[in-house]
């Protein structure tokens, strides 16, 4: 394992003093438990949106820390959600009598930590709910398996809800609106190669040369299938499939288009693989009306990519639009 | 014999270093099938509990349950994933089930055991054959319960050798709980790390009650 760090266990401590030193302008980052929130929180008036997880994913979620997105985030260890004390910590230092509304991507430990974490903020008297995000197609059956998991559709759900609850938004109307975009995300990975678990010192798993794994999460687990390694475009014309035929998305629909790297992927290729998505989605007559493409939501330096589709309406692009000052998003301001 | 608080806290101390002992052996088992994480993640958790107990030292709780309460707060508060909640369930309501009593007997440690596994299941929604923790705790718990009537070496004894048979179960089941149920049939033939945990846990447990 070769990796910039001094030692496993202080990994993820010595970047937050790095992101806080970075960004000071949008976020500060605050010790014991560590939590990542807004420089001007605790916000007076606006429902606090707040997400974390596992550490690894940068810059989900302390990258999106900041006006219009994220009032804080909780990291947890390298692929280990956050306690329960630290997500409550983020909510009592960000959170006014607005209220405040837990994101948690469907992970089986991301989901007992927040829920558990909901209930003590509760029984102290704060309004806090929570969303589940589940957008990932390549899980299929809930009665078989923990249901499907919460990736690339993550970062647009932050970003919305942000922005509805920048604009002054109540409690009731963020939490629809977040349940009425988890309805119409959907997203699908591959990976190319593994990463490497700072504490695991070993990569996640093993892919020959010409092997690729499909419908991957964000934690260096295997796919739901190896298949051989292919061309880009046969690569993305299976991605698009799978998640277009989901939903399903029609003809006619007007989408954001986001297109990741896990970490690894240059952005030569990424911006290859967008290009070819968008010639597929026209064929069939989505209209892409907003896109993100780049590095938001990854694994550690895997190399792969995930493809995120939301159907958009007026309001959704609106809020997509506004604002963002955060240190991976940034415009109209 | 029976279970006092000094009892249960060397009984943490040894299962911190079989934890400590087992961590890569329990990473690698979580690689397979998971994001890796399971052997660090209780390593941080029972060197904490270690930590919490010399900080108190040389008191320590008067009871066992202040103990198992000490030792879910630890957990829960410092090892996150799905661990944390599950593993500090279990010592809170096995600390509940333990009352006031300052020594625990035989019926008393089965009753405790019960409460651990029910906790469990009412948090992780698992239940035996989803390749689980669960999968070690409940033949456990049987055992325990069968062995009612001995002391607590034999009952958590029973108890260990049970877990041990539980988790080597896993191996040919289909995980339908947790990172592992993503991979479907593909994370056949695999020992789950929870089981695998829980079962040198009550190892440990057994051993140090001896």
């Amino acid at each position: 394992m070769k990796k910039i760090i001094n030692d496993p266990k202080t990994v993820v401590a010595e970047s937050l003093r790095g992101l806080a030193l970075a960004h000071a302008d949008v976020l500060r980052v605050e010790d014991d438990p560590a939590i990542v929130v807004r420089v001007d929180a605790p916000l007076a008036g606006k429902v606090a949106v707040i997400s974390g997880g596992g550490s690894g994913h940068e810059p989900l979620h302390g990258g999106f820390v900041g006006q219009g997105m994220l009032a804080a985030a909780v990291p947890g260890a390298v692929f280990t959600s956050p306690t329960p004390d630290a997500v409550e910590a983020a909510v009592k230092a960000t959170t006014g009598d607005a209220g405040a509304l837990l994101i948690v991507k469907n992970y089986t430990g991301d989901v007992l930590n927040f829920e558990t974490a909901a209930e003590l903020a509760a029984a102290e008297g704060l309004d806090v709910r929570s969303v589940v995000i589940d957008d990932d197609v390549a899980v299929k059956d809930a009665t078989y398996t923990a249901g499907r998991r919460g990736v690339g559709g993550t970062v647009l759900l932050e970003k919305l809800t942000g922005a509805a609850a920048e604009r002054g938004d109540a409690l009731d109307a963020v939490e629809a609106l977040a349940r009425k975009v988890i309805g119409q995300v959907r997203s699908i990975g591959v990976a190319l190669t593994a990463p490497t678990v700072p504490h695991a010192g070993e990569p996640s798993f093993a892919l020959a040369d010409d092997e690729i794994e499909f419908g991957i999460g964000i934690h260096g687990e295997p796919g739901i299938e190896k298949t051989p390694a292919v061309s880009a475009d046969e690569l993305v014309a299976r991605m698009v499939e799978a998640v277009v035929s989901d939903l399903p998305f029609a003809d006619g629909d007007k989408v954001l288009l986001f297109t990741n790297s896990m970490g690894g992927t240059p952005l030569v290729e990424l911006y290859l693989a967008h290009g070819i998505a968008e010639r597929l989605l026209a064929e069939r007559g989505i209209v892409v009306e907003r896109r993100l493409v780049g590095p938001y939501i990854t694994s550690l330096e895997m190399q792969g990519m995930s493809l995120t589709l939301l159907k958009l309406d007026d309001e959704l692009t609106e809020l997509w639009d506004a604002p963002v000052n955060t240190p991976a998003l940034r415009w109209g301001v | 014999m029976a279970c006092t608080a000094e009892t249960l806290a060397a009984a943490l101390r040894a299962a911190a270093a079989v934890i400590a002992e087992h961590r890569t052996e329990l990473i690698d088992l979580d690689r397979a099938i998971g994001d890796a994480d399971h052997g660090e993640n209780l390593d941080r958790g029972f060197t904490a509990i270690v930590s919490a107990l010399d900080a108190m030292a040389p008191e320590t709780p008067e009871t066992p349950a202040a103990v198992a309460k000490l030792a879910a707060t630890t957990l829960i508060s410092k090892v996150g994933g799905a661990a944390g909640p599950l593993y500090g369930t279990a010592f809170l309501r096995a600390s509940v089930k333990l009352g006031d009593a300052t020594e625990v007997d035989g019926p008393l440690l089965v009753e405790a055991l019960r409460a651990a596994l029910e906790g469990v299941q009412a948090r992780g929604k698992a239940v035996g054959g989803d390749a689980t923790m669960v999968d070690a705790l409940i033949p456990a718990v049987s055992a325990a319960e069968e062995a009612s009537g001995e002391d607590i070496v034999a009952i958590l004894t029973a108890a260990a050798n049970a877990a041990d048979k539980g988790a080597e179960s896993t191996v040919d089941l289909v995980p339908r709980k947790g990172r592992a149920s993503y991979l479907g049939e593909r994370a056949k033939g695999h020992l789950d790390p929870g089981a695998r945990s829980t079962a040198l846990l009550l190892r440990a447990f057994a051993e140090a009650a001896k």
